[in-house]
């Protein structure tokens, strides 16, 4: 067993209400008509993960994701779906599942990444380094979502912050600092020790963590042991870990490791790896680890190290409604590599089974599904519409979502919005920068902006 | 006289074939404004100390002269006499393409003020007209300096306000000593890896003996990237423009090039001015700051890294010696007995004489030693006209002009042993001693002291009357050895071997060694365990750079200001004018005039000694119904009077035993006095109730209160409309 792959696909997010319900888990919300968990899946089958663990937030959310699950990718993957307790945080889900966990190494992977950086090369640089642990970072998006000024509205006032300050090495392979939220918002304070270690460390804003990570199983299962107190792997395991790189507990005590039933065999695997690290790293130089620990005698060091992602490559991460509007608008525009999809001459997608009303027009980067009827005089533009959606004439729908079976009365006009599936406008309905929740019904002839509709 | 200069920096920036054309110009400060070299530097300034058999200015100046630098202005502080003498007498006065000019300035005590004086001189004979570069006397290297000025040049013509480079070179300091090769103490830099330009500075030890270095946010917030260095060394090798100098005169309190100038710059935004590094790679640069770079320095010059400048090649009007294998470089005329041993790199200067059986290595004997039989020499410097009787050990010392060492003595690792110093028969010298013939100066002032205000006045007339004195009373060094050991400076003494010329001894590394291992527990104290981060930050913010430093500050202010006006019965209105002023001057709100009045009217209250919290309540009680008029003056609005409540609730948090139990009895007082009203209160209380368990304390322990208070309003309501009733 090489690679173990956990897949952390949340529940129901409240950050994504009320686009998420009890019917719709985080993981299934449609990213051009596919739930967002597909990507992360198909992302991991084609570099051959297929032996994966998916962890999901609330027995219900579970029984969901893995009705999804069997029904679309069961003959590809061996996945197993476990369900853990609601808000136990990253650590506390993998403290829940640490008894699936076998493998000598575990990748990490949140389930709600739209991306096409290889988890692969992740994995390959953790086992290039033997690492405890091997962070992926991607470029910040410069400026917040680009273009489509529509659909900014609502969060405009998010600002481009930068998320992490993150120390690497002078070679850009070692993780030496990092800082998250609420630190990032004071002075940066960098431990001398490690400078002095490394020489020279840069100090990057720009980068951003993107929430994969491959694990030595045992570091981490050492880890959410000893510190019960951990609930995110993000905010407290990565950061002590990065934190205790040159004066590491985790290997300091044989004898727990030997208690937990491995035996002694690991000591001698452990001097093997040291030698394969550095043949497989094919290091002239030592590390800094292996200086620092050889001029002070009875010190432990373990690495931690980044993968850079290109900055050509797309991330981003569907954690919040302006993201799942820049992801769907996304997958079926600038990044349409990522939907699997084969697009047409005028750059969108049209189900053969849709039908089109007279004069009715649908621009590029849209995306129509199956059994879908628009009325006539109809505008889509850079938009996605579901399956079995119902839109009557005259309506207008730009840089919006519209989930599958929603209903869409004469001479609306929707922009940069999300119908959720079932909902209903009545006609005359002109909706901006609004999300509308699942099977919910708008009064003909209203006007909203901004507004959120949502059973109370 | 700005604008002038202003207009003509804008000339000179219009003009780049003007430029060009220009001089290439240098200060060098022949002095290093420190003590490092005492008692050495007593008698003679530390540019004119031999390295290597060349006196240290020679190396500098050569190099500035086939570096293309045109004129030099020598900057003499301490013994300027003997600098300006030397010069005169070298071949540097001269040159034929290097004008050596000197500045003589006594009441210079630092760079800053070497600077400043130039300065004026600036104006009165406009000596130096544009960039320039800036050396201290102490540096050996040989980078090329050409391209250099002219990258500097184009990057002051594109950004005005690129008025410094900085030359650095790598150099990783120790993993255990935290110390670089030349002695010095670790340097943290950080530089933006596009630009080059330095973003922080700090030196190790100095600045902040943290274990860690502290970057601002607003340094991330303006770059994305910014490379954090540990492993570069400061050449002092500085390119500047002319406004460093104008700067210098701006802020008279500027002394140390780089703990005040470089680190003012840095800080001062409203300025703007940058500075920006050049890193070298292939030339050799380095600054002999202090025994142990003098050590390194040697070392590096007889191995050749400061090619042109090495012994056997005349650069400054040295004689140059011949070069053998294993890096021997031995003068002409040197008498050596055949039994001699001398090995790898050493150098024996002019008219030296060598006995039998003796052992040198990696040592240089300057020029007329002469040395006994079966002596022992290791890694130590001899400068001229030494004599060394038989049978001495010497071990990593450094030994000036003049010093005889009788027969059998023995010099432990890291003595200096000043001029004309006697060491008497079979004397054993300790480890790290200095011996000079003069007294140590009793009185330390400070480190700033100056080299030549106890020397150039004394020196004359000390060394004339110690002839005499010499056999009666400077007898340390055995009954017939003449100087004073030196005391080591209180609290430097366990840093003695830091700085030596010796090689740190095996004992003190393991020391450090257990030393770091001990210090890193106790950072381990510091970072929480649970993974808390915040915790961890707020423990660290508890100094003075918070980011509401200005807050900070302007509470201190109100606070003595309150204080005074309690002790001295100032009347409110004056009060408040001086209050609203430092309002003005902190850019603070009205209602963080409210918050800091009460702050300091409770802090004076628990400052007030008091035995019980019936006394603190009594204590407080009384303040507030004397100065309610002042709190009242700010808290007219309801917002201000819940920044009042939530300034005491934050009180009360940080010092729950005492004030904790009196918040709801304060609240009341308040409540009665009208400095608060209810609606302040609820709409507090309103707002708490949401917050976090461990917020509510003071909301609870007044829960009585409140609601006592909400029953007070709706019947006063009901009052109000009855009387709008009646109305």
């Amino acid at each position: 067993m090489d690679f173990q792959v956990v897949i952390l696909a949340g529940g129901f997010s409240s950050n994504l209400v009320p686009l998420v319900s009890k019917e719709v888990p985080k993981a299934l919300l449609p990213v051009a008509n596919r739930p967002v968990l597909s990507y992360v899946l198909d992302l991991l089958e084609s570099n051959n993960l297929k032996d994966l663990i998916v962890v999901v937030e609330g027995e219900d959310a579970a029984l969901k994701v893995g009705g999804w699950i069997s029904s679309a990718c069961v003959d590809r993957l061996h996945v197993e779906v476990a369900a853990v307790a609601e808000n136990v945080g990253t650590a506390g889900a993998l403290r829940a599942i640490a008894h699936h966990l076998t493998a000598k190494d575990i990748l990490i992977v949140s389930g709600d990444i739209v991306s096409d950086i290889p988890p692969g090369a992740v994995a390959a640089t953790h086992r290039r380094h033997d690492a405890a642990v091997t962070v992926m970072l991607c470029a910040q998006p410069v400026s917040g979502p680009s273009e489509s000024g529509g659909s900014g509205g609502k969060d405009k006032t998010k600002k481009p912050a930068c998320d992490d300050i993150i120390g690497l090495d002078s070679l850009k392979q070692f993780l030496l600092y990092i800082a998250k939220g609420a630190e990032i918002k004071k002075d940066t304070r960098v431990k001398k020790s490690i400078l002095c270690a490394a020489g020279k460390m840069e100090i990057r804003s720009d980068l951003m963590d993107s929430h994969i990570y491959a694990f030595k199983r045992s570091v981490l299962q050492e880890v959410l042991d000893q510190k019960p107190a951990f609930r995110s792997l993000k905010e407290d395991v990565l950061p002590y870990l990065v934190r205790t790189q040159l004066r590491s507990e985790i290997f300091s005590d044989q004898n727990n490791v030997e208690e937990n039933g491995n035996g002694n065999g690991k000591n001698n695997m452990q001097n093997n790896e040291v030698v394969l690290s550095q043949i497989l790293s094919n290091a002239s130089l030592p590390s800094f680890h292996q200086v620092y620990e050889s001029g002070l005698d009875s010190r432990k060091t373990h690495k931690c190290c980044v993968y850079i992602a290109d900055e050509s490559k797309y991330f981003v991460r569907l954690n919040s409604i302006q993201a799942f509007m820049d992801v769907n608008r996304d997958v079926i525009g600038d990044a349409n590599h990522l939907s699997g999809y084969s697009f047409s001459a005028h750059h969108n997608i049209v189900h053969p089974s849709a039908e089109l009303g007279s004069k009715t027009t649908v621009g590029p980067h849209c995306m129509l599904g199956e059994g879908s009827q628009v009325g006539d005089k109809c505008s889509v533009k850079r938009s996605v519409i579901g399956r079995h959606c119902r839109i009557g004439s005259n309506v207008k729908i730009v840089n919006s979502v519209v989930m599958d079976h929603a209903t869409i009365g004469d001479g609306c006009s929707i922009q940069g919005s999300v119908i959720c599936s079932n909902a209903q406008l009545q006609e005359r309905v002109t909706l901006r920068d609004c999300q509308v929740e699942a099977g919910y019904v708008v009064c003909a002839g209203s006007e909203h902006k901004g507004e959120i509709f949502a059973r109370k | 006289m700005g604008a002038q200069k202003k207009g003509g920096g804008a000339r000179v920036s219009e003009d780049a074939v003007e430029q060009s054309r220009q001089r290439l110009q240098a200060i060098l400060l022949a002095d290093s404004f420190a003590t490092k070299f005492r008692p050495v530097t007593l008698e003679r300034p530390k540019v004119l100390l031999p390295i290597v058999n060349v006196p240290m200015i020679d190396y500098t100046l050569a190099w500035l002269e086939s570096a293309g630098i045109e004129e030099v202005f020598v900057f003499c502080c301490a013994h300027s006499m003997q600098v300006i003498e030397y010069l005169e007498k070298s071949e540097w006065y001269s040159h034929p393409n290097l004008l050596v000019r000197t500045i003589e300035s006594h009441k210079s005590i630092s760079a800053g003020d070497a600077l400043r004086y130039m300065y004026e001189q600036q104006t009165e004979t406009s000596q130096i007209q544009g960039d320039f570069v800036l050396v201290s006397g102490d540096t050996v290297s040989n980078m090329p300096l050409t391209d250099l000025i002219q990258e500097h040049r184009e990057r002051k013509k594109k950004d005005e306000k690129a008025i410094m480079t900085m030359v650095i070179k790598q150099s990783k300091s120790s993993q255990l000593t935290h110390q670089s090769r030349l002695g010095t103490d670790q340097l943290f830099i950080a530089v933006d890896p596009l630009t080059k330009q330095l973003l922080h500075y700090e030196e190790d030890k100095i600045d902040h003996p943290s274990g860690s270095v502290c970057l601002e946010k607003s340094l991330l917030d303006t770059n994305p990237s910014v490379l954090v260095c540990n492993d570069m060394q400061d050449c002092y090798i500085d390119i500047c423009s002319p406004e460093v100098l104008s700067l210098f005169e701006d802020n008279f309190d500027y002394q140390h090039l780089r703990r005040h100038f470089v680190k003012g710059v840095l800080v001062d935004d409203i300025m703007g001015y940058k500075i920006f590094t050049h890193e070298i790679h292939s030339s050799y640069a380095g600054r002999i700051d202090n025994f142990r770079s003098y050590d390194t320095v040697s070392k590096d010059i007889i191995q050749r890294w400061t090619y042109p400048y090495v012994p056997d090649i005349n650069f400054s009007g040295n004689r140059p010696l011949k070069l053998g294998r294993q890096g021997i470089y031995r003068a002409s005329d040197v008498v050596q007995s055949r039994s001699a041993d001398v090995g790898a790199s050493t150098v024996i200067g002019y008219g030296t004489k060598i006995g039998n059986g003796d052992k040198i290595s990696n040592s240089v004997i300057g020029n007329g030693c002469y040395i006994g039989s079966n002596v022992v020499i290791e890694g130590s410097y001899i400068w001229n006209n030494v004599t060394i009787e038989d049978g001495c050990e010497i071990r990593n010392a450094i030994v000036c002009d003049g010093v005889k060492i009788r027969a059998g003595a023995v010099l432990q690792p890291g003595v200096v042993l000043s001029f004309n110093v006697v060491v008497g028969r079979d004397f054993v010298v300790p480890a790290y001693s200095k011996v000079s013939l003069l007294q140590q100066p009793t009185t330390e002032d400070s480190d700033e002291e100056l080299e030549y205000a106890d020397s150039s006045s004394g020196t004359a007339d000390h060394l004339s009357g110690l002839n005499l004195q010499m056999e009666s009373k400077a007898s340390e060094l055995g009954p017939d050895g003449a100087g004073y050991i030196w005391e080591a400076c209180e609290g430097a003494h366990d840093e003695e071997w830091k700085h030596s010329v010796a090689p740190i001894p095996k004992d003190k590394l393991s020391e450090i060694t257990q030393a770091i291992d001990d210090e890193d527990t106790d950072d381990e104290s510091v970072v929480p365990a649970s993974g808390e981060l915040k915790s961890d930050a707020d423990s660290i913010n508890t100094d003075v750079n918070d980011p509401n430093d200005d807050y900070y500050y302007f509470e201190k202010e109100v606070e003595g200001t309150v204080l005074r006006a309690v002790e001295e019965n100032i009347k409110v209105d004056l009060v408040t004018l001086e209050i609203n002023g430092l309002r003005l001057s902190y850019n603070m709100e009205s209602a963080d005039c409210a918050g800091a009045t009460f702050y300091s009217m409770i802090k004076l209250a628990v400052d007030t000694p008091h035995n019980s919290a019936s006394e603190l309540y009594k204590n407080a009680a009384s303040i507030i119904t004397n100065w309610k008029e002042l709190l009242g003056f700010y808290v007219k609005k309801i917002d201000e009077q819940i920044e009042v409540i939530m300034k005491f609730e934050e009180m009360c948090q940080e010092s729950p035993k005492e004030l904790g139990p009196l918040f709801t009895q304060i609240l009341h007082l308040l409540y009665d006095k009208d400095v608060l009203q209810e609606d302040a209160i609820l709409r507090w209380a309103e707002e708490k109730a949401g917050a976090d368990e461990a917020d509510k304390v003071y909301l609870k322990q007044c829960d009585t209160f409140i609601q006592w208070l909400k029953e007070a309003s709706e019947e006063e309501d009901e009052d109000d409309e009855d009387e709008e009733e009646d109305d």
